[in-house]
Formats: C-alpha cells, sequence, structure tokens
C-alpha cells in the first residue's frame, strides 16, 4: 500500500510525471552516460577547442578542448553521490539525535536541542569555511562533514514525532516491562520515525547538491581534473563571454535536479501532513538558505 | 519587556562568546599554520614572526589576548596581508557587503511580498498558478547560475549594465537583484501562504460584513496577520543574504568582505577569518535578535518567555 501511494505522488499528475522521468534520465546518465560518449573527461581534442555543441561533441566542449558532454556526467555522478552520501549522514546523525532528546525529554532534551538551535544560526558558509579549514581540500570528508550540517532539520523532526511517540501506550508497555532505554529508542521509536525522516531526508538532497556546487564554485571543494556541477558552471562562468553553451549545459542540468528534487520532495511531504503525521517546517522554500 | 529585554541581551552575548571560542580553537586545531609558504622560511624568521604575532605564547594564553584584544575594538594585524590591520581590511570590505546585501534585502521583501499577496489573494486562479511557477524556479536557480547569466544578458550581450567593479550607480543593479532572486521567490510563498490561510478567518468576515474597503481590509486585517512568518523567516534571511554575498562578490568582482573569508581560510590567515566571523556573527545575532523584538510586537498573541 504504500508503495502505491509512493508511486501516486511520484507519477499521477503531469508535472510530477515529467520530474520523475527528468531526475530518473539525469540518474542514468550520471551512472552510464559515459559509457555512451567515446571522449573521457580528461582527453583533451586538440582540433576542437572551444567549439560549440556538434555531432561529435553533443554539449561542445570547453576551452581547453575537454568533452563537456562527459565532464557534465562525471559532474552529475560526484554531485548526486555527494548529495546521497551527505544526505545519509544527516539521516544516521539527526534520527539518533532527535530520538534521544526527545524521549528522554527534560534538561537531556533542552541542552541537545539548545545545541540544535545555535547551530541553526550560524550561517552556512561560516561553517563551511571551518570544515575546509579543519579538512583541507579532501572533498570525500568535506562532504561527509556537510551531511553533518544537514541534520538538524531531521533531528527537529524526529524530537517532534518522538514527543507525541513517547505517550503511546505500547511504549508505556515495553517500559513497564522493562525494556531498556536504548532498546526502547532502538526498537519501538526510530523505526516508527524513520518515515517522516526519510520524506524529509528527499528535501535534504537538493540543498546539499547546492552547497555542493556553491563551495566547488568557491574553488573550496572538488578539484581538477575531478568535477562536478558546481566546478562546470565556476568554468563556464570564466569562459561564458566567447562559449555560452559551458556555462548553460552544467547550469540547466543543476537547475532542473534542484527544481525537480524540490517539487517531488515538497509533494512527499504534503503526502505525509494529509495522513496526519504534522511537523511541516522545513521545505523546499529554505532549500536556498544552505548556500 | 526589560526583563525579556535583558535576558535576550544576555543569551545573545552568550552566544557571541560560544562561537569566537569554537571558531578560535577550531582554527589553531587545524593543520598548517599562516607561514607555510611555498618556501620555508628560515628558522631564526620564523621564531621571529610567531613572536611578533604572539604565537610563541602557549594556546589558553593567546586565546584570552585575543578577547582582551577584541574587548578593545582591535582584531588585530592581519597575518598575511602585510601592513594592513584587520581593522582596516573589514572597513573597507563591510560597506560594500553591506550595501548589496541590504538593496537585496529590500528588493526580496517588497517583491515578494507584493507577488505573494497579488497570488495569495487570488488563489488557484491563473495568475497565481504562474507566479507560483516562476518562484519555483527563482529557487531552484542558484546564485552561482543566475549571477553569471544576468552578467552575460544585460553585461555582455545587452551592454546595458556594468559586468562588475564598483563606482556608479549601475554597478549597483545587477548584483543586488542576482543575490535577492531566491529569497524574493521564498517570501513570495511564504506571503501566499499566510495570506491564503488567513483569508478563512473569521475577523476578516466581520470585516467585510462592517462594508469596509477591501484596500483596508488587505492592510489592516490581512496583511499583519499573514506577514508574521515572513517577519521570522527575515533574521535568517538577512544574515543569509549578507554572508551569501561570497559569490556575488567573486562573479561581479566586488571589493566585500566575503572574499576575505574564503582567502584566509586559505591562507591560514587567523586573525582575518576571527575577524570577518566576529563582524558577521555580531551582525546575525543582531538581526534575530531585532526580528524577535518585532515579533513581539507585532502578535500580541505571542507571551514573553525566554
Amino acid at each position: 500500500m504504500i508503495r502505491s501511494r509512493l508511486t501516486r505522488v511520484l507519477f499521477d499528475t503531469r508535472l510530477a510525471r515529467a520530474c520523475s522521468l527528468i531526475l530518473i534520465t539525469i540518474v542514468l546518465l550520471a551512472w552510464l552516460g559515459p559509457v555512451f560518449s567515446s571522449w573521457e573527461y580528461d582527453q583533451i581534442d586538440w582540433d576542437a577547442l572551444e567549439s560549440p555543441p556538434s555531432l561529435q561533441h553533443w554539449f561542445g566542449t570547453d576551452f581547453i578542448g575537454r568533452d563537456l558532454f562527459v565532464r557534465s556526467m562525471l559532474g552529475a555522478r560526484v554531485s548526486l553521490g555527494i548529495a546521497l552520501i551527505a544526505t545519509l549522514v544527516s539521516v544516521l546523525v539527526g534520527i539518533p539525535w532527535g530520538a534521544v532528546a526527545g524521549y528522554l525529554g527534560g534538561r537531556t532534551d533542552q541542552l541537545m536541542m539548545r545545541i540544535v538551535d545555535v547551530l541553526y544560526a550560524l550561517p552556512f558558509i561560516l561553517i563551511v569555511i571551518l570544515l575546509v579549514v579543519i579538512f583541507g581540500r579532501n572533498p570525500y570528508l568535506l562532504f561527509m562533514a556537510l551531511g553533518a550540517i544537514f541534520w538538524l532539520d531531521i533531528a527537529r523532526i524526529v524530537r517532534g514525532q518522538t514527543l507525541r511517540l513517547r505517550e503511546q501506550p505500547f511504549i508505556g508497555a515495553a517500559r513497564i516491562l522493562g525494556v531498556a532505554t536504548p532498546a526502547i529508542i532502538w526498537r519501538h521509536v526510530v523505526p516508527n520515525v524513520l518515515g517522516p525522516a526519510l520524506v524529509y531526508a528527499t528535501l535534504t538532497i537538493p540543498g546539499v547538491i547546492l552547497a555542493e556546487s556553491f563551495i566547488s564554485f568557491l574553488g573550496l571543494g572538488i578539484q581538477e581534473p575531478n568535477t562536478s556541477w558546481g566546478v562546470l558552471i565556476a568554468d563556464g562562468t570564466q569562459t561564458m563571454e566567447s562559449s555560452p553553451w559551458t556555462l548553460i549545459f552544467p547550469g540547466t542540468l543543476l537547475a532542473m535536479t534542484i527544481w525537480c528534487t524540490n517539487m517531488l520532495g515538497d509533494r512527499l511531504r504534503d503526502q505525509l501532513d494529509a495522513t496526519g503525521a504534522g511537523y511541516t517546517r522545513t521545505s523546499s522554500t529554505r532549500t536556498h538558505m544552505r548556500t | 519587556m526589560a526583563r525579556y529585554l535583558l535576558i535576550r541581551l544576555g543569551l545573545t552575548l552568550l552566544t557571541f562568546w560560544l562561537i569566537v571560542t569554537v571558531v578560535f580553537f577550531l582554527m589553531r586545531l587545524a593543520p598548517g599554520g599562516p607561514f607555510d609558504g611555498e618556501r620555508r622560511l628560515p628558522p631564526e624568521v620564523e621564531t621571529n614572526l610567531r613572536a611578533a604575532y604572539n604565537l610563541d605564547q602557549s594556546l589558553p594564553r593567546q586565546y584570552i589576548d585575543y578577547l582582551a584584544m577584541l574587548g578593545r575594538g582591535d582584531l588585530g594585524p592581519s597575518f598575511r596581508q602585510k601592513d594592513f590591520s584587520v581593522n582596516e581590511l573589514v572597513a573597507t570590505g563591510l560597506p560594500v557587503s553591506l550595501t548589496i546585501g541590504g538593496l537585496a534585502l529590500l528588493i526580496a521583501t517588497t517583491v515578494g511580498i507584493a507577488v505573494g499577496l497579488k497570488a495569495g489573494l487570488a488563489p488557484n486562479t491563473r495568475t497565481d498558478t504562474w507566479l507560483m511557477g516562476l518562484t519555483n524556479i527563482g529557487i531552484a536557480l542558484p546564485t552561482i547560475i543566475v549571477a553569471p547569466l544576468l552578467v552575460l544578458i544585460f553585461g555582455v550581450a545587452l551592454g546595458w549594465l556594468p559586468t562588475g567593479g564598483l563606482g556608479s550607480f549601475n554597478h549597483y543593479i545587477l548584483p543586488p537583484i542576482a543575490l535577492a532572486m531566491p529569497f524574493t521567490a521564498a517570501i513570495a510563498r511564504l506571503t501566499r501562504g499566510s495570506v491564503v490561510e488567513t483569508l478563512s478567518e473569521g475577523h476578516l468576515q466581520t470585516a467585510r460584513a462592517k462594508g469596509l474597503p477591501e484596500s483596508l481590509i488587505i492592510r489592516r486585517h490581512i496583511l499583519p496577520i499573514a506577514l508574521l512568518p515572513v517577519v521570522s523567516y527575515l533574521g535568517p534571511a538577512a544574515a543569509a543574504l549578507l554572508t551569501g554575498s561570497v559569490v556575488i562578490e567573486q562573479v561581479f568582482e566586488l571589493p566585500g568582505i566575503g572574499r576575505y573569508l574564503v582567502q584566509g581560510a586559505l591562507n591560514r590567515d587567523y586573525t582575518l577569518v576571527m575577524g570577518v566571523v566576529v563582524v558577521y556573527a555580531a551582525l546575525i545575532l543582531l538581526f534575530n535578535l531585532l526580528v524577535d523584538l518585532a515579533y513581539v510586537r507585532m502578535d500580541p498573541r505571542i507571551r514573553l518567555q525566554t
């Protein structure tokens, strides 16, 4: 039944269908794209420096003659990969944090949520700069750490859900039976907050993609010859006057991905709210705050 | 009210101190130092440099010295930009960042509220659908795309506006617009949502039944309530507009303080990063405080509690 509901959210209107298809295509291209092209991501075509889109180079080439299609697909792979990793980290940190705070309540709860509030008030760029200082230019550590910022929303939502769960009879029963607190949290609370947490996690994905592109744009993230959408857009900005396609293709891919994930994430959240799970706070409206 | 103010002020100062402390120690924990250049310095030169910048003291000692310095309003000398104090660097960059951020905030609130009101007063009409579709695009287009695109269109292709730098009035058009775009869209969506919600409230029917003109109803009975979520959004938004200008500064080649943050972090210019963080943190906490106070004033239902 859950599956059919998910299918409905993802496919029932024309817009949702279009978005799902676009995302599926982008994911497939990120995964398989380089296979279709005869170029390597760091291969230089000396006969086509900065050439516009053509049959050889579908997206054209950049200023040193590298095929933009292959690079965009590699960029998609890196950007989406980072988004998934960081989202996973955010879920792994946010769920336990929120569940423990909500279940224990009292002082512990106050302290844990106060920490969340303070972190929430810090502007994103400051945190990023600090992480860059600490981890240097190791992009993977940097983006793992990025996930560690995005857990804040999830922690809040999970806490809200846990507060309601705590009063449920089955939790009380478990307590009376003498089940240890960690076991109650792990076996009874976490499985019940997983659904909402995962729905909000889908709204984390566009946030991370934006954040990654922002960091890489500033030259602090992914380094050449490896690439990501942010790096490609930064390069495109440098050369847009003579070769606008170097900005337009990666830019469009990024914007479409953000737009579609936002759209579907909002729909999933609306669906969740409609089933009475409540707690609408995060939405795509806040995604841009994280850049 | 006075008590509430005092407690809020105290909490704000506490948060400020926390931020300064955390950033101070994190910077020092990070590998590398300000004098690791391409070339290793002769040991005696490095010793002298470290002494000159007070780096030869123990870490707690340096921390206390830094706090004392901060208390005097001194952000210290820059480690990498010789001959400049951080105060001087901030003093030249901050007005630029504040101007761009302030203009962007102005655009985002006025345009955002207007669009949201227009859409919200006629929910589910064609206008509404179109406007909200547009805001969706505004949110999905990050500044790193919008800013270069605006330069490409209005600066390069049409040649109407300068592509970057500072100078005349025209230099102040594109950067704030690019910066404001996603925030305008977000404010429009927030306003629309809460206007629609407010429309169904009972006191509006009373106002209508009394025969008040529609413009008065909008001004007195819809906007004050509908704008509450927008006001609470403005605190973090103002902060984000200010710090978000890092990208804008890079694209439009503006001499703001955002670039100091990036440069400083890469060069391990401790005092410079600290200085910018201190300025940002102070401004952000100030915005949040102001927003909280405005909130209390606007909605009598909110009880003061801490």
